[in-house]
């Protein structure tokens, strides 16, 4: 059966995490699965340059390092077990947890068949709030995922508007597609964005997904204007004081990105609302 | 993109150096006595060992793993270069890389199930004894050419490599004792054999060798030559390499892709070859004092390429100043920690067929010094000593009923049960009719049911009826093959035979 997977490790975004989650799950009607993944951090070994090899120097290696492994994952354990308890008490009914070994990409997608959506903060533990750099896993699970992925700054409110920052390309049209047939946003007030020049295949491109979201029950409201994406839609949504982002993500060729920037993870930095995001 | 070079390189960076670099010292005195058993100069075994060095960094399949020239290939070169010359020895490096990368293609990681832990323990114990044998050689050389002095040269090395550690472990013991023997020997003005002795060593960056390329008759008689030599190269560099990498997944509690690895074994060996070095493999030693030194990552195996490369560069008068006796007693110390100790205990625990296949392989090599013809021998007792275990798992019973006698049948019926299932069928019994129920039996080969024939013809001379019932489950074995792991109830169905 279907769920909301919700991964935690237990940071500052933990409680919006589930929040968002909860909320999810009663827009669809599923329970929610709480993911906790314990992540191999490799330990410093000892500071042995003796570079010889004794009688059984195999053998007591591999002791040693199970000894300093085995201290470090049974503290993880205990925590991660912890934190899944506080997220389990938060969000009350039909709420699942797990805890796991691995990588978070590799787990996730290991879930992913029986989720219906991902819940992921924008930064974790480990990362650096003054930097403003997001979290290591984010665009490793957003790339490889197949299902939408919500990606929840640190505080929940109520998602009374949405924008979708549409531009016509495969997974903006997952997007409006999406939206149309779940009702995850149904009561919500809907806004297309589309950064564009009149006349062009975008711009039909948008008016078709407008026609087709008018469609499903949403009241409307698209706009068509030309410009730099990145600074128009951060605008838009401060302006129109839009409560959640709707877009494809990592749309662009990976040298355009490497060169100019990914509009996905400068959006994601500077918009202070939940992302949905679509591959 | 950057997210997937970030883990092997990135991650441990100050670690990976430091690892890399206790390597290193290691790796000087290592290639140069791997050169001597291999009788080249010190330029083909060192040169080797930086150009596979840096290259597996690259293209190697388990992060953090050493590779070098190593004894084990130096072993098998035998008089190739003496007989042939050294263009031979470079085109059977081409040549193994060339097969080891065509069977990293072809999935050769899952034949290694075949080599059974015991065959492994041979193999390292046999390298440890040649290992022992060489340098007991080069001491008696040493003596019999009157420097006696080397006896306690190499004795107060050792004695530095397993004491000085107990002083500080921030510094590498066998560089130490490399650094004392030389001043002694210096001090003293000692005779004794050097490494400047042996023949040339690296004066220069690693250069394209065509000289020694041109050499080389393209002949077919050349391909004779070399291919027994490159056949053996390439099983035992690439069994050691597998095997070194499986003892780091578990150290370092990793996977690691054993084809790829197989394959980067390859480019590096073609590589080498064009460099004017010899093949070489992954080395136990080195990769256990890298994971041990803290080396996680492809960062550790590049500097280790590296630094080795800058020391013969920059020392290039000091490495061949070098007392022989220094080396030996880092190849002693080589030797004692390749050497699985827990065999002694081993053999008075472990049941005795497992004991004959490591004893097999480990005498079979020091009799050929031929590693490959070791492993040969083992994974050959291996199975016959599995096949004959097997084969005692057959049990017949039998019920009668008027003249009717019902022969049921369970385990396992081939090439060496067969006999065994024969001889438990009375045939002297006089019976009007003989059922044989053989649903509860796999037969494996066709040598069973030829047994099953035999019996049927033998039953019906004497005038008995027979029926067999079963004989589409028995036969299925024949052809299809036993997944149980994924088919539910299979593995019922199995213990049930």
């Amino acid at each position: 059966m279907s769920t909301i997977l919700a991964c935690t490790d237990g940071s500052l975004y933990a409680p919006s995490i589930y929040q968002h989650a909860s909320w999810a799950a009663s827009q669809l009607d599923l329970p929610v699965h709480i993911l906790h993944v314990i992540e191999r951090v490799d330990v410093p070994t000892t500071h042995d340059f003796s570079g010889n090899l004794g009688f059984h120097a195999n053998d007591e290696l591999l002791e040693e390092l199970t000894k300093l492994d085995e201290s470090h994952a049974k503290v993880a354990r205990l925590r991660g077990k912890a934190i899944l308890e506080d997220a389990a008490k938060l969000i009350g009914s039909n709420v699942k947890t797990t805890q796991r070994h691995g990588a978070l990409v590799y787990t996730v997608l290991e879930f992913e068949e029986d989720a219906a959506l991902v819940v992921l903060g924008k930064r974790g533990e480990h990362s650096d709030f003054s930097k403003g750099h997001l979290g290591s896993n984010l665009e490793r699970v957003v790339r490889s995922a197949k299902i939408p992925v919500l990606v929840v700054a640190r505080e929940f409110k109520p998602l009374e508007r949405f924008l979708i920052a549409f531009d016509g390309g495969p997974s903006s049209l997952k997007a409006v597609h999406y939206l149309a047939t779940q009702p995850l946003l149904k009561e919500s007030e809907c806004h297309l964005l589309t950064i564009a020049k009149p006349g062009t295949e975008q711009a039909r491109a948008l008016e078709s997904a407008t026609t087709a979201l008018r469609g499903a029950g949403y009241s409307v409201t698209s706009e068509l204007i030309s410009g730099d994406p990145d600074e128009l839609i951060s605008a838009k949504v401060k302006d129109a004081k839009i409560d959640l982002l709707v877009m494809g993500a990592y749309g662009h060729s990976r040298i355009r990105e490497f060169i100019l920037g990914s509009t996905t993870t400068a959006l994601i930095r500077t918009c202070h609302v939940p992302i949905l995001l679509f591959r | 993109m950057f997210s997937r070079i970030q883990s092997p390189w990135f991650s441990n960076i100050r670690a990976d150096l430091l690892a890399g670099l206790v390597v290193a010292l290691a790796l000087i005195p290592e290639s140069i006595a791997f050169s001597v058993i291999a009788k080249v100069d010190p330029q083909v075994c060192l040169f080797a060992s930086v150009i596979i060095a840096v290259t597996i960094a690259f293209v190697g399949g388990r992060p953090a793993m050493i590779s070098a020239s190593t004894g084990a290939i130096a072993l098998l070169v035998g008089n190739l270069v003496v007989e042939h010359g050294l263009a031979y020895l470079l085109a059977a490096s081409m040549l193994t890389g060339i097969i080891q990368l065509f069977l990293g293609m072809v999935n050769v990681a899952s034949v290694m199930r075949f080599v059974s832990a015991s065959v492994m323990t041979g193999f390292v114990n046999a390298l440890a004894i040649l290992y022992m044998i060489t340098q007991l050689q080069e001491l008696l050389l040493a003596g019999s050419m009157g420097a006696w002095v080397t006896f306690p040269l190499v004795a107060g090395g050792l004695a530095i490599i397993y004491l000085f550690p107990l002083l500080t472990k921030a510094v590498p013991s066998p560089l130490i004792a490399i650094v004392v023997i030389s001043l002694i020997a210096n001090f003293f003005e000692m005779d004794v054999r050097r490494v400047k002795d042996l023949g040339i060593l690296p004066t220069g960056l690693p250069t394209l060798d065509f000289e020694n390329w041109k050499l080389l008759p393209l002949t077919l008689d050349t391909l004779w030559i070399i291919l027994p030599v490159s056949l053996s190269f390439s099983i035992v560099g690439l069994l050691e390499s597998l095997m070194t990498a499986q003892i780091l997944d578990e150290l370092t509690d990793t996977t690691s892709d054993k084809n790829k690895e197989a394959r980067g074994q390859g480019i590096a060996n073609i590589a080498s070859s064009l460099f004017g070095g010899i093949a070489g493999c992954a080395m136990i030693g080195q990769s256990v004092i890298n994971v041990k030194s803290g080396g996680r990552g492809r960062l550790s195996t590049l500097t280790s390429g590296l630094v080795l490369l800058a020391l013969l560069l920059t020392m290039n008068t000091q490495v061949g100043n070098i007392p022989m006796a220094a080396l030996v007693a880092v190849m002693i110390m080589v030797s004692i920690g390749t050497f699985n100790w827990a065999t002694f205990k081993n053999l008075k625990i472990q049941p005795k067929m497992t004991s004959i296949v490591m004893l097999a392989t480990v005498a079979t090599v020091v009799g050929t010094h031929n590693l490959a013809i070791g492993v040969g021998v083992g994974v050959l007792l291996s199975g016959i000593f599995f096949a004959h275990k097997v084969s005692q798992v057959i049990g017949i019973t039998s019920a009668l009923s008027g003249e009717t006698r019902i022969y049921t049948v369970h385990g396992q019926i081939f090439f060496a049960s067969a006999d065994n299932f024969i001889a438990a069928f009375d045939f002297k019994e006089v019976l009007s009719k003989v059922v044989i129920d053989v649903s509860h039996a796999h037969f494996w080969d066709l040598t069973s049911v030829g047994a099953l024939d035999k019996v049927v013809l033998k039953y019906r001379r004497e005038g008995a009826e027979v029926e067999i019932l079963g004989m589409n489950e028995a036969t299925a074995t024949i052809v299809s093959k036993l997944g149980t792991h994924d088919k539910p109830g299979a593995l019922d169905r199995m213990h049930e035979h």
